[in-house]
Formats: structure tokens, C-alpha cells, sequence
């Protein structure tokens, strides 16, 4: 914002800058036509037939949560809360009890995410010193009720 | 076709015209609707309709559906009769018009000896429709559409008018079959004798000015989403909203197809001789060609529709009085100039 102040050289060309007699007529309309009729002859469509035709995510796609289990079954969550302190929308729920295994103090009794809050920052999964939670590039995700988004434990560690 | 046997023969022969043509033109909307759609789609690199039907055929036909069922709305405070003419008033003389258009070898709805300047008049009736509708949809934004509408198709239409008289000087004639018959030559060297290369200045005056009397972008300031809530059909819905539609894409074809006529040679072809006594081959064959011509420039409204952007409402009327009437009156002139010192158009050219 600092400095407005450009010569006229500087300026690039636009519609407004553009003469009156160089403006759209002849060459250029011609060009244009030229132009559209190539893209009717390609025939290259971007769009894909969606519900037919699912597109797949770019890799480092951030949608639906899932929280991991280890190698022998257990959720890898510590209930450290790091990831509910890091999340800014504030939407995940954790309540902690005493981890009845010998190698962690405490896991999740509660883990519950609010989809509708939810940001998909991936801010949970930076945040998770466990590499317990983190994010599907399932992009798909509608649901008939704002219940049905809010996914509790069993829900996260089934996906 | 013009058979001399009894009178009441002579009825039917007329009312069988009458409705295989009005309903071949009719049919030609649905396909030209769903034709500009795909087009569209594919020059923006989209698909485009293509779910309903093979290929989406049918999609013309859902829309017809849909449009059918909705709420006939009349708001409050409408002129009631006023508000129901507009529509058909911009679509009864759009295919009116077309009662002159020959289709194939003299093969036409009504043969007058006016020919073309019946069409131009009933062509010009769809002013009235327009700005019917919007005046008596007691909607301001309407008003101005239609108003809009009426400038710029009164402005336009004077350009139009010129360029046609510029072709009928040439041809001594009205009657468009002779215009037809005038353009032909035998061989390739025939395609010169087409009006768009013997009057290229008219040719293109006519083709812009088409555009502008049919609302076709780059001209379809009548309409506009962004300044008049869409313009002079806003309050209308259902039916209604479709004649106006129909009436619009009903203007397009029977300008196309007297362009076709008036300058791209009609319903013949430079390659193929013209028969004196035609056999009803002869008169299938002779659609056919003009069919083939009619969609060729009907792509190239679309094309041109998805291509250029809109003309500002003054760049239109500055175009349309400072550019197109002085170059069409300038046309007029030279014509008539070349005609009293018995040149062909385009003086130097040897023909």
C-alpha cells in the first residue's frame, strides 16, 4: 500500500489504457473467433461427470479425520490435548481417563470432532506428538443431520 | 409448386405448406437450444447437457416440461391484456416473417409479389412485443429493458432496411425466388455470383445488423442480468417466459434464412443446375441446401454469441447511427451509382 505512485510507463496494458482504435475490432475479433472455434475442435472438457465420475484428491488433501490405532489394536491417542489447544475452531472434545497399558498414562474417554466446526486446517494432525490423528483425503462427507457430524471415538477409529 | 388445379386443391396444397413449414421451423428451436448449450459448453471446455437422453437430446424437451409447470404468475398491478400480447407479439412475427422465405425451390408458405419487404415490415412488429412487455409489467427495471429493446431494434433495423435495398436495386426485384435464381452461375466461378461477394459491404452490414435485431450478443442489451434484473421478460413467467424465448430464437432463424437468401444464395448451389420443370427430388434436394446454409450460419450466431462480449448501451447506438447507417447509405449510393453506369459491383473486377 505504501507507494501509489507509479509513472504512466509503468502502468500495463489494460481495456481502459488500450487506444480507442485498438480496441476489440478486426485482428483481435477475428483472433477471438479463432480461438473459441479451437476449443470447440479440442473438445479437451475440464469438467468431469461428478456423481458418475469422482475425481481423485491432489495428494496432501485435507478432509474427513481419522484417529490411527497401533500394531497391536490400541488408539495411538494419548489425550495430551495438544491437538484441542492447537485446533482454532475450537471443535474437538477430548475427555481423558487412566490408560489401563503400562507404556502411557492416559487415553481419550471422549474424542469427539465437530465436522461442522471443523476447519480442515490440519492443525490437529501438526499438533499430535503421537502421529495418532490426522486427515483423509475423503472429501465426500454429507450427512441428514448436524448430529450425525459430530464423530465420537469409535467413529474415527473406524475410518 | 405452383400446380393450377381447382381452387379447394389449391387451399390444401396451401394449408399443407403452411403447416409442414411453420412446424419444420418450430422444430428447429428445440434442436437450435440444445445445439447452442453444447456449443457453449465445449467452447468454455465444459460437457454440457448430456444427461437427459441420448446425449442429452432430450434436454429441450425437460426444459419445455419444467416451463410448463410452473406458476403462471401475473403480479399485481399489471396491464392484464397488454401484459399477455407482449409475448405473442414478439413471437407471432418472427414466424410470420417466415411465410416468404423460400425453403426449397419456390417451394414457400405464401408467395407475394412484396416478398421481402413484407418480412422486413412484419419483422419490425417485434418492437411492439418487447416493449409491450416491458411497459405493462409495472416494473421499472422492465420498462427500461423494453425501452432498451425498442431503441436499439428501431436503430438497427434502418441499417438492415438499407442493405436490403442495396440487394434489391441489384436484382430489379422483390420477389425472393428471382433474387435466388439471379445469384446462381454454373461452376465454382457461380459462388461470386452469390450477393455476399457481389455486395460484401451490404452482406456485413446485414449480418451485424441481424444480430442486433435478434438481442444475439454482442447486442443483447434488452436483456441484462446485471443492470435491469434481467430486462423486459423479468416479470414474466412459465409459458409466457418461453414464448418470448421461443420469439427470440424464431427471429434468429428467419434472419438467418434470409441471409441465407440474400446473399449466400438461397436454396442453390453454384455445382448444381437449376432445373426448369423441378421433380419432387429436386425440391427435397433444394431444402437440403438450405438447410445446410441456414445451419451453417446459425453456428456462426452461436460461435460469434460465445466469443465476443457485450457492446455499453452507448458504443451500440454510436455504432448502430455514426457507423452502420452512414456505411449503409454510403452502400446505397455506390450501388446506385454502379447501376447508372452499368458496372458490377466491385468496379475493377472483371466479371
Amino acid at each position: 500500500m505504501a507507494n501509489h505512485e507509479e509513472t504512466p510507463e509503468e502502468k500495463p496494458e489494460t481495456a481502459t489504457t488500450v487506444p480507442r482504435e485498438k480496441a476489440a475490432f478486426g485482428m483481435p475479433l477475428i483472433k477471438g473467433l479463432a480461438n473459441t472455434l479451437s476449443h470447440i475442435l479440442r473438445n479437451e472438457p475440464n469438467t468431469i461427470h461428478y456423481p458418475a465420475e469422482k475425481r481423485t484428491p491432489f495428494p496432501g488433501y485435507r478432509g474427513e479425520h481419522r484417529l490411527k490405532r497401533d500394531e497391536l489394536g490400541r488408539e495411538k491417542c494419548v489425550a495430551c490435548f495438544l491437538c484441542s489447544t492447537a485446533c482454532p475452531a475450537h471443535c474437538i472434545e477430548i475427555v481423558a481417563e487412566e490408560a489401563p497399558w503400562g507404556d502411557r498414562e492416559k487415553r481419550p474417554r471422549l474424542f469427539n470432532i465437530d465436522m461442522m466446526r471443523c476447519i480442515y486446517c490440519g492443525m490437529c494432525e501438526e499438533a499430535c506428538p503421537c502421529d495418532a490423528i490426522e486427515l483423509t483425503p475423503v472429501y465426500n462427507i454429507p450427512s441428514r443431520s448436524r448430529g450425525e457430524k459430530i464423530y465420537n471415538k469409535e467413529k474415527l477409529l473406524s475410518l | 409448386m405452383s400446380d393450377a388445379g381447382t381452387p379447394l386443391l389449391d387451399f390444401f396444397f396451401a394449408a399443407l405448406r403452411a403447416i409442414v413449414i411453420f412446424a419444420a421451423v418450430l422444430q428447429i428451436v428445440p434442436a437450435l437450444v440444445y445445439f447452442e448449450r453444447r456449443l457453449a459448453a465445449w467452447i468454455q471446455d465444459r460437457i454440457g447437457p448430456n444427461q437427459v437422453g441420448p446425449v442429452g437430446l432430450l434436454q429441450p424437451l425437460a426444459d419445455v416440461i419444467k416451463l410448463a409447470f410452473k406458476e403462471d404468475l401475473t403480479p399485481e398491478g399489471v396491464d392484464k391484456w397488454i401484459y399477455r400480447l407482449g409475448p405473442a407479439l414478439v413471437y407471432a412475427p418472427a414466424i410470420l416473417a417466415f411465410t416468404v422465405i423460400p425453403v426449397g425451390m419456390d417451394l414457400q408458405v405464401a408467395s407475394f409479389d412484396v416478398g421481402v419487404i413484407f418480412l422486413l415490415t412484419i419483422g419490425g412488429f417485434s418492437v411492439y412485443g418487447l416493449a409491450f412487455g416491458g411497459w405493462a409489467s409495472n416494473n421499472k427495471y422492465s420498462l427500461l429493458g423494453g425501452l432498451r429493446a425498442s431503441a436499439q431494434l428501431i436503430s438497427y433495423e434502418v441499417a438492415l432496411g438499407l442493405s436490403v435495398i442495396a440487394i434489391l436495386m441489384t436484382a430489379e426485384t422483390v420477389d425472393l425466388n428471382s433474387i435466388i435464381r439471379q445469384q446462381w452461375a454454373p461452376g465454382a466461378a457461380g459462388l461470386l455470383e452469390w450477393n455476399l461477394f457481389q455486395q460484401p459491404l451490404a452482406a456485413f452490414i446485414f449480418l451485424v445488423a441481424a444480430f442486433a435485431e435478434t438481442n444475439r450478443l454482442p447486442f443483447d442489451l434488452p436483456e441484462c442480468e446485471a443492470e435491469l434484473v434481467g430486462g423486459f421478460h423479468t416479470e414474466y413467467t412459465g409459458l409466457k417466459f418461453a414464448m418470448f424465448f421461443m420469439g427470440e430464437y424464431v427471429a434468429m432463424i428467419t434472419m438467418s434464412a434470409l441471409m441465407v437468401t440474400m446473399f449466400l444464395g438461397g436454396w442453390s448451389l453454384p455445382w448444381v443446375e437449376i432445373p426448369t420443370s423441378p421433380s419432387i427430388v429436386d425440391v427435397a434436394l433444394s431444402v437440403g441446401i438450405f438447410m445446410g446454409k441456414l445451419v451453417l450460419l446459425l453456428f456462426f450466431y452461436i460461435w460469434v454469441r460465445w466469443t465476443l462480449p457485450r457492446f455499453r448501451y452507448d458504443q451500440l447506438m454510436n455504432i448502430g447511427w455514426k457507423v452502420f447507417i452512414p456505411l449503409s447509405l454510403l452502400n446505397l449510393g455506390l450501388t446506385a451509382l454502379s447501376g447508372v453506369l452499368g458496372w458490377n459491383w466491385l468496379i475493377p473486377l472483371p466479371w
